[in-house]
């Protein structure tokens, strides 16, 4: 095993949902590439070769656009997450790029004090490593869940 | 709380008034699977395209009720009640597949895709021992058979034979706004499920309120997708329970009424930095950017730009609604527009840019309304009629709602 690549591995992911957890989440479009895409769906969308996302962003620019709509337009109530990811399996492509396979849950703590787990999945990511800090070229969310409580506002 | 629907009192105001125990009661919900789901009403299955080739089915509700929908060996859609003839056990356990003949798990009593018991296991006994007497007919108790009505590739069902035709059911003004978006063969491009904290019907009111959308939603106002001075208009029909609202984009009037008005929806100084996603095509040719249908008690179909879904609203209790999305384009689409149609999926859904407030909205009149059944909602806007109407500063099709809601449940 590449012990190095698999810490770098998984620095990125921790300090990704740290960012996300702690409400930085002007920071959280920094962690993928300029062109690097981003997106949420369901298992059973993904199984059955469905293109229909949750979420999607092809560019930083459309990560920045959510971050903005989520602290200007959209309305929710106070929430936040708590991440927990574990069990990433890393693989070298080339020089350049690496893959991922992580699980994750989240629990989401309303403003009224309920906290429930809110979604459990996979990450399945596509990593560049050769510049200063890794990035990821492409985030796939994979829920396990067909089912989504109330709304999805936070990113995942 | 529950109490006997024959002691509840409308309000003397009529459609204008919404009591609130009408979200809150055992009673009230029960008499609705009655007399709504498993009365005279079309309940929404879902695609065609879903049940492409014989054989195809998918596990489903009417109401409470669970259904298989299925394409016969034949051919001829079919839908009939998820219950095993023997004890009542759920016939089918998969969302979705293909299937000559379907079994019950529990005891391997067999069905075909009409829903025809075809099987008693060991019907006749081993050896000459056991079975079941020669007068046996347990065929009495098979899954109830609902009548199948499509209509532009969507399938609705029903159990009652009182049940109008479907188009005439839906109006014949709302049937056209189906007719031009379901205007070819579609292709399913993927679904997923937003389970809301609280009743159906404060959904489907939210569906039917054109006067909200652009209040709550400021990704519209902002973008000038659904400005309310925006040519457009909405049309009631059916018995009040069908409902068409529509808008022109690109014909927005350029006028200041929500910045006057001081509104927080219009807060100015808001822009994207990949606007992009926004670009739509005229693909249907009027002119239509942004058109919501619904159809009593629980279809809606959207067109919002290129972005196409239909939604089927399912009770799940009276504090919890599961609100299944199918996302279609059609069967000619090329790579570019599928492309399209995908980024422009980032405004619906439970993340969606115009649409995520609504789980939480109705999941706030549930809860600020906990404590005042006896109370009424206020629903004057536009006027206190069920009529269409060019404008959209209206509640005319909530009214309709609750016109043909009242009539069901005699209420």
């Amino acid at each position: 095993m590449d012990v190095e690549l698999q810490l770098t591995v998984e620095n990125l992911l921790a300090r990704y949902v740290h960012a996300l957890d702690d409400d930085r989440l002007e920071e959280w479009p920094d962690f993928f590439v300029e062109q690097g895409r981003y997106r949420i769906t369901t298992a059973e969308n993904f199984e059955r070769k469905l293109p229909l996302p949750i979420i999607y962003a092809d560019s930083r620019a459309m990560l920045r656009d959510r971050v903005s709509a989520l602290r200007h337009a959209n309305i929710y109530e106070a929430q936040r997450y708590r991440h927990a990811v574990s069990s990433t399996l890393v693989e070298r492509l080339d020089a350049h790029t690496a893959r991922a396979a992580s699980n994750f849950q989240v629990v989401r703590i309303m403003r009224t004090g309920e906290s429930v787990l809110f979604a459990s999945g996979r990450y399945l990511d596509r990593i560049r490593i050769d510049g200063e800090h890794p990035q990821f070229e492409e985030k796939t969310v994979v829920l396990d869940s067909r089912g989504v409580d109330t709304l999805l506002a936070i990113p995942l | 709380m529950s109490a006997a629907p024959e002691t509840r009192a409308w309000p003397a105001e009529g459609v204008t008034r919404v009591p609130y125990w009408v979200y809150q009661d055992e009673a009230i919900y029960s008499r609705e699977q009655e007399r709504i789901y498993r009365g005279a009403a079309w309940n929404f299955l879902g695609l065609e395209a879903e049940l492409p080739n014989p054989g195809d089915f998918k596990t489903t509700f009417v109401g409470e009720m669970p259904v298989v929908a299925a394409r016969d060996l034949q051919g001829t859609l079919r839908c009939f009640e998820n219950r095993c003839a023997h004890r009542g056990a759920l016939l089918c356990l998969k969302n979705r597949g293909n299937v000559k003949e379907i079994a019950c798990v529990y005891h391997n009593w067999t069905y075909d895709l009409e829903g025809n018991l075809t099987g008693v296991a060991f019907r006749r006994g081993i050896n000459g021992q056991g079975g079941m007497p020669e007068d046996a007919r347990p065929e009495r108790e098979a899954p109830r058979k609902l009548r199948v009505a499509t209509f532009c590739g969507l399938m609705f069902a029903t159990l009652s034979d009182a049940t109008p035709p479907i188009e005439r059911y839906i109006g014949p003004e709302v049937a056209a706004k189906i007719r031009r978006v379901m205007k070819g063969p579609v292709r399913v491009l993927g679904g997923y499920s937003q389970v809301l904290p609280s009743n159906w019907k404060l959904y489907f009111e939210n569906v039917k309120d054109t006067y909200h959308a652009s209040l709550l939603h400021l990704f519209f106002s902002t973008f000038r997708l659904n400005r309310l001075e925006q040519k457009g208009g909405v049309i009631v029909g059916g018995d009040g329970g069908s409902h068409v609202s529509f808008t022109m984009m690109k014909t927005d009037s350029g006028g200041d009424e929500y910045e006057r008005a001081g509104m927080r929806s219009a807060s100015g100084g808001y822009r994207l930095e990949a606007p992009q996603m926004l670009e739509s095509v005229d693909e249907i040719g009027d002119g239509i950017t942004l058109q919501i249908l619904t159809v009593f008690p629980g279809f809606v179909l959207q067109q919002i730009m290129n972005c196409l879904a239909v939604r089927q609203v399912l009770p799940k209790g009276v504090n919890r609604t599961e609100l299944v999305w199918t996302a279609f384009g059609y069967a000619g689409d090329d790579e570019r527009m599928t492309e399209l149609r995908m980024k422009q999926a980032n405004l619906i859904g439970p993340a969606g840019y115009i649409s995520l407030e609504d789980g939480a909205a109705t999941g706030f009149v549930q809860r600020g309304a906990a404590g005042a059944s006896e109370r009424a909602s206020f629903v004057e806007m536009g006027g206190r009629g069920v009529e269409s109407n060019e404008s959209r500063v209206t509640e005319t099709s909530v009214r309709g709602l609750w016109q043909q809601y009242r009539k069901h449940m005699d209420l």
